[in-house]
């Protein structure tokens, strides 16, 4: 057992988790994505405490932050999901790209539940 | 020589379920993959000592999971995979972004000179984290708190559909709140 | 007090003993319910093992559209999860494995039964089975936080989180006595995450057997099983946190472990046949209003006095 190779385990659920967050089109499967990539840094983290500075507890504390970061990214998602879900009946992250500049058809194909709610 | 093929394996094996969540097409097996790799990438954390956190992720991990599978099956179309559907958008561009994301982590991780290890592992690794974020990392775990704190209530609040108005009524006069569902005290 | 045991407890006498206990629960609960319809209790000790051996020879029963991997993983989770879960409980004073994190070790994998329950009622691709499952998802997010500061008060009465460690600080006084509300609690989400008694609405009648009701054969007897193991090793883990672990006059550490075990599940099965299951509905607004404040409260009184102290 060597720090690279926790490293590369690390990226490699890092590359894995932005795989999903990129490709998927439903929330909750965006958010799996993320949850992986957190969990790669939680490995990255806690490799770097014990094979760098094991008498430093900051390693420790970080690990401690992305399991939180994980826990609020959960619960905020799912709050949003269901927001976002009763208002506008959309489970796609396509159809919420409020912030995007949208393309004309697209916004076309959405338009309609959301004239119903305005 | 033991503690290598665990972690050969654990490390393959989260991969390995964490690639098959996005593969399978049953919601309730993806929840479960995923479950599978965070149970192996704990066990990585166990093999360096880190007991505490380790369980600890296996604890939250498992709750969690069982949380997010209602989600997920509440808002896939489609939840038990009976009938296979493509939900991706851009998969080759995100495949190449990944590939690419994981060869520059890769090369990082070889390319770059990590530090030598600097003194030894306390004996209780638990101890050296309470007593760290209990005197010199209190900010943190203060933040911390805070931030969960405002989670609960921003979620309730996002989540909920219904605000005191429609439980109290108009002018908040009722005294019993009008529930769909009843609660177990009698209120 | 806890030097008395020399030989250090192995894997298999504690499976061994889990199943006994396992067993005396089953049995225990068959003659109260002799006794109740009126046929002969004795008799009723045997009824769990003829009811295994049937179960055993049953046909299984298939089910169209079974995820069956999921279903097969869930039954074979819940008896895995006890035994997991006993690993630290100590007899006497030995545990198999002493952990320096046994109490949330203990916590972990206890929380493995949610994941049993919910795929065995998923797998079966029945609707009595998810509505049964789902049940008890709500009993766990409404048991589950006062349950945490129940394990919590007693780790941090002790100052640490070795369940021998917990043993070894009520040398004095118990911390049933010391931290009553806890020890309540801790009793009252006991049973809840052993779907007993009052808390069996994930398995209840009412859904047609709920997650336990497309189970057939040599799985329910796994299922009857895990759940029996589940209440006998809360039911152990009660000693070491709350009643002084293997102290007591006169006779060794590993029986009076044993004694005060039979106690607490003599207790927890007869519970289970008084009182009537509770409507998840209700009992959530009672755990988040009731339990988890009164969870706290002690958690805080007993800090304290830990600083006092």
């Amino acid at each position: 057992m060597t720090l690279e190779a926790f490293l590369l385990l690390a990226a490699a659920l890092f590359s894995v988790g932005l795989f999903g967050a990129l490709s998927q089109q439903s929330v909750v499967m965006v958010m799996m994505g993320l949850e992986l990539m957190i969990n790669g840094v939680i490995v990255a983290a806690a490799a770097l405490w014990y094979f760098v500075s094991p008498e430093r507890p900051d390693g420790q504390v970080l690990v401690l932050v992305a399991i939180t970061a994980m826990a609020v990214e959960m619960a905020a998602g799912f709050a949003v999901t269901t927001a976002i879900f009763r208002a506008r009946d959309i489970d796609m992250v396509d159809a919420a790209d409020d912030l995007g500049d949208r393309r004309q058809e697209q916004g076309q194909e959405h338009g309609q539940s959301r004239e119903q709610d305005r | 020589m033991a503690e290598t093929v665990v972690f050969a394996v654990c490390a393959v094996g989260a991969v390995a379920s964490g690639a098959a969540v996005f593969v399978v097409d049953s919601m309730a097996r993806a929840t479960f993959a995923l479950l599978a790799s965070f149970l192996f990438a704990a066990v990585p954390l166990l093999l360096l000592e880190l007991s505490y956190l380790g369980v600890l992720v296996i604890l939250m991990m498992v709750m969690e999971m069982m949380v997010m599978v209602v989600f997920m099956i509440m808002y896939m179309m489609n939840p038990a995979g009976l009938m296979p559907m493509s939900m991706v958008h851009n998969k080759a561009g995100s495949l190449a972004v990944a590939a690419v994301t994981f060869a520059v982590l890769a090369a990082g991780v070889f390319l770059v000179p990590w530090p030598a290890r600097e003194g030894s592992p306390p004996a209780d690794p638990t101890r050296q984290l309470a007593e760290a974020i209990m005197g010199p990392h209190m900010l943190v775990m203060m933040l911390v708190g805070m931030v969960l704190f405002a989670t609960m209530v921003a979620s309730v609040v996002l989540s909920t559909p219904r605000g005191r108005y429609d439980r109290y009524g108009d002018d908040l006069k009722r005294t019993r709140p009008d529930d769909p569902i009843g609660g177990g005290l009698g209120r | 007090m806890i030097e008395g045991d020399a030989s250090p407890l192995s894997l298999l006498t504690l499976l061994a003993l889990l199943g006994a206990l396992a067993y005396a629960a089953a049995a225990g609960s068959a003659v109260l319910h002799a006794r109740a319809v009126g046929t002969a209790p004795v008799a009723a000790v045997s009824a769990p093992a003829r009811e295994s051996a049937r179960l055993l020879v049953q046909r299984r029963r298939t089910v169209p559209g079974a995820d069956a991997l999921l279903w097969r993983l869930g039954g074979a989770l819940l008896p895995v999860a006890a035994a997991l879960a006993a690993l630290v409980v100590p007899l006497g004073s030995t545990a198999v494995s002493d952990l320096s994190v046994g109490v949330v070790w203990f916590n972990a994998m206890e929380v493995l039964a949610w994941c049993a329950v919910w795929l065995l009622g998923w797998g079966a691709n029945s609707v009595w089975g998810l509505v049964g499952g789902y049940r008890f998802l709500i009993q766990g997010l409404s048991y589950e936080l006062p349950h945490m500061f129940a394990l919590i008060t007693a780790a941090l009465g002790a100052g640490s989180l070795r369940v021998g460690d917990i043993v070894a600080a009520q040398e004095d006084v118990w911390f049933a006595v010391l931290m009553p509300a806890a020890f309540a609690v801790y009793l009252v989400s006991a049973l809840a995450m052993a779907f007993w008694g009052p808390f069996d609405a994930p398995v209840g009648r009412d859904a047609a057997g709920g997650a336990a009701a497309e189970p057939s054969g040599a799985d329910r007897l796994v299922l009857l099983a895990g759940r029996y193991m589940l209440l006998a090793v809360v039911a152990a883990m009660a000693v070491p946190l709350f009643l002084g672990g293997g102290a007591g006059p006169l006779l060794p550490g590993w029986a009076w472990s044993l004694v005060k075990t039979l106690a607490v599940l003599g207790a927890l099965v007869w519970t289970g046949h008084r009182v009537p299951t509770v409507r998840m509905d209700r009992f959530t607004e009672v755990g988040w209003m009731v339990l988890l404040p009164l969870s706290l409260l002690q958690a805080l009184v007993v800090s304290v006095l830990v600083l006092v102290r």
